[in-house]
């Protein structure tokens, strides 16, 4: 239950909004699940609506309209690379190809030890260091820019490692 | 270059630290306005320097803070750090570089509205922007530049952050706050606009990361100052967020009114392989496309000038583009986008969105004909005007544009 695991959090988190606002919670409650468990499960859908005191249906549309929430397992690593105007411009394209080829996935696939998952994604405002990519795990969010193929690779080869060495 | 007013990071090692802060003017503008000001008096500063919104739409800030409906209370200060338009990326400098400069001018703003909380609304790409902020924001509360009786006065603030989480068009002020609210982000039918009915139903004053922080220098050096900058119309200066075909990309703080080709060529270096300047997006994604004639590039940036080359400042965001580009290859990435981002809720920018990027995916593949090319071009004009916010309407500008001013390149591709 995260009531019980992130009650301080929560409460905290509840503490920023108007007490009869409870449900401006509902984006920064949805960050803690994902925390947890990389995506959000449907348990705790139904603990957040309960707690914001609506229905899961409303959470569920919360999850559905941003980009960023997940509501199934997926790779570890998630891969974003912006493919979007002013970084096809500096080669985004062609970066964003032949990191997949390398990994032997098509975009928005996951590589078969499941670890990564590539996407292509809209604007991350890094546009003046593309080719870019930010990397969302459940532990959060960070920005890599000014990428190459090979510096690409090399970043996987060094989660693989941290992955092996993991108890 | 002379002294940065925005970026002054870049003037002044580790500004990033509340005492570095401290020993630079910082927070004497919060100061002076709190304990010495009336309310009232921090807008007409405001008002008098002529400053206008950076995000994209240039409204004048003061006029929009005395907007504030003084019947209905509490009243809300929302800075907008949703910085997602492609070509934009000014915001997350300044947050990163120098982010008590923005926080004094959320602080100042709400002072003059008597707003006793703010809200930074970041997209959620920010994650670990708003992680540094949320550690700066106790560092003033320790510091009682936050909290309850500042400065030894009856007013209080607290400031807080929330995270979006991947929507282009949280961007806009009113989709913004309903995701605040913790609803969908779509727009809500205007009017009532935020100044009478904004974040939770009360009166809110939303401003662009840039915009708040020009404040504090504004409040703390004086309106005689602050219009040394810029020109007449346009005092200030402005962040340009400089990309694509151009050797030296980046953000350049520069006076409004600063050329095309100062901007291009003097900062950013030119472009690269020798090649040349074909077409110039002013406001990113959103901008109609401008042709690189001499004169576009002799063109100041700023309100007044940039629509007398068929186009908007916007939130200044160039992109630049050079002759090995073709315009419907261009156009094929912006409606792309905006098909992405669109939120569904009104109909011409959903559907138009949609219809557009088929069009323009069979033109760009080499599979459309003539006539597609004019289908798109009365889709977009069907969109335009017609659109519940800006999004849809900033959808057709490169379309209507590119297809009226380089018809060249989408004739080159359906000719059979």
């Amino acid at each position: 239950m995260l009531s019980e695991k992130y009650h301080q959090e929560i409460q905290a988190i509840l503490a920023k909004y108007p007490p009869d606002q409870k449900r401006a919670a509902v984006m920064p409650l949805l960050y803690l699940a994902q925390r947890e468990r990389g995506y959000i499960t449907k348990q705790a859908m139904n603990e957040i609506a309960d707690i914001l005191e609506i229905t899961s249906t409303e959470v569920a549309s919360v999850i559905g309209f941003y980009s960023l929430y997940y509501d199934e397992p997926s790779g570890k690593y998630h891969i974003q690379v912006c493919d979007d105007l002013p970084c096809a411009l500096r080669g985004a394209e062609q970066f964003l190809a032949r990191l997949c080829e390398n990994l032997g996935i098509k975009v928005g696939g996951t590589t078969a030890d499941g670890l990564v998952t590539v996407e292509a994604v809209t604007c991350l405002a890094g546009c003046d260091k593309a080719p870019m990519f930010q990397v969302q795990t459940s532990d959060g969010l960070a920005y890599y820019e000014n990428q190459t193929v090979e510096s690409a690779l090399e970043l996987i080869t060094s989660w693989r490692k941290q992955e092996e060495e993991l108890p | 270059m002379s002294e940065y007013i925005l970026l002054r990071h870049r003037d002044i090692p580790d500004l990033y630290r509340l005492d570095v802060y401290q020993q630079h003017e910082g927070f004497n503008g919060f100061y002076k306005a709190v304990t010495t000001m009336q309310p009232d008096a921090v807008i007409d500063q405001v008002k008098a320097s002529g400053l206008r919104g950076r995000g994209g739409a240039g409204f004048p800030t003061g006029m929009k803070w005395a907007f504030t409906d003084k019947k209905a209370w509490p009243h809300y200060v929302v800075a907008n750090a949703d910085e997602s338009e492609p070509g934009t990326f000014k915001d997350r400098e300044i947050l990163e570089g120098n982010p008590f400069q923005f926080l004094e001018g959320v602080a100042i703003t709400a002072y003059a509205v008597q707003a006793n909380a703010a809200y930074i609304y970041l997209r959620g790409e920010f994650w670990q922007i708003a992680q540094q902020l949320d550690q700066h924001i106790a560092e003033m509360e320790a510091a009682d530049f936050l909290g309850e009786k500042l400065f030894g006065t009856g007013y209080s603030l607290r400031i807080y952050t929330h995270l979006g989480a991947g929507a282009y068009i949280c961007g806009e002020e009113t989709a913004l706050l309903e995701s605040i609210e913790g609803k969908l982000g779509q727009p809500r039918l205007r009017p009532p606009f935020p100044p009478s009915y904004g974040l939770f139903g009360k009166p809110t004053v939303v401003n662009n990361v840039e915009t708040l922080t020009n404040v504090p220098l504004i409040i703390g050096r004086g309106v005689d100052w602050y219009r040394t900058q810029g020109t007449e119309k346009s005092p200030g200066v402005k962040i340009f967020s400089l990309s694509g075909c151009v050797n030296r990309p980046g953000n350049y703080e520069l006076p409004l009114g600063t050329t095309f080709r100062e901007l291009i060529v003097r900062y950013g270096g030119g472009v690269p392989y020798g090649r040349k300047i074909k077409a110039i997006l002013p406001a990113g994604a959103s901008s109609s496309l401008i042709v690189a004639t001499e004169q576009a590039l002799d063109t100041p940036m700023d309100y007044e000038n940039v629509p007398r080359v068929g186009a908007q400042l916007g939130s200044a965001s160039v992109i630049v583009i050079d002759d090995s580009v073709s315009i419907d290859w261009l156009v094929d990435k912006t409606v792309r986008f905006f098909k992405h981002e669109s939120c569904g809720k009104c109909t011409p920018c959903r559907e138009g969105t949609y219809w557009m990027s088929h069009l323009t995916h069979r033109i760009a593949s080499g599979q459309g004909t003539p006539e597609d090319v004019q289908l798109l071009y009365d889709v977009a004009r069907q969109i335009k005007g017609k659109c519940l916010c800006a999004l849809g309407e900033f959808s057709i500008e490169a379309v209507m544009s590119g297809i009226e001013r380089f018809k060249d390149d989408f004739d080159g591709r359906v000719a059979k």
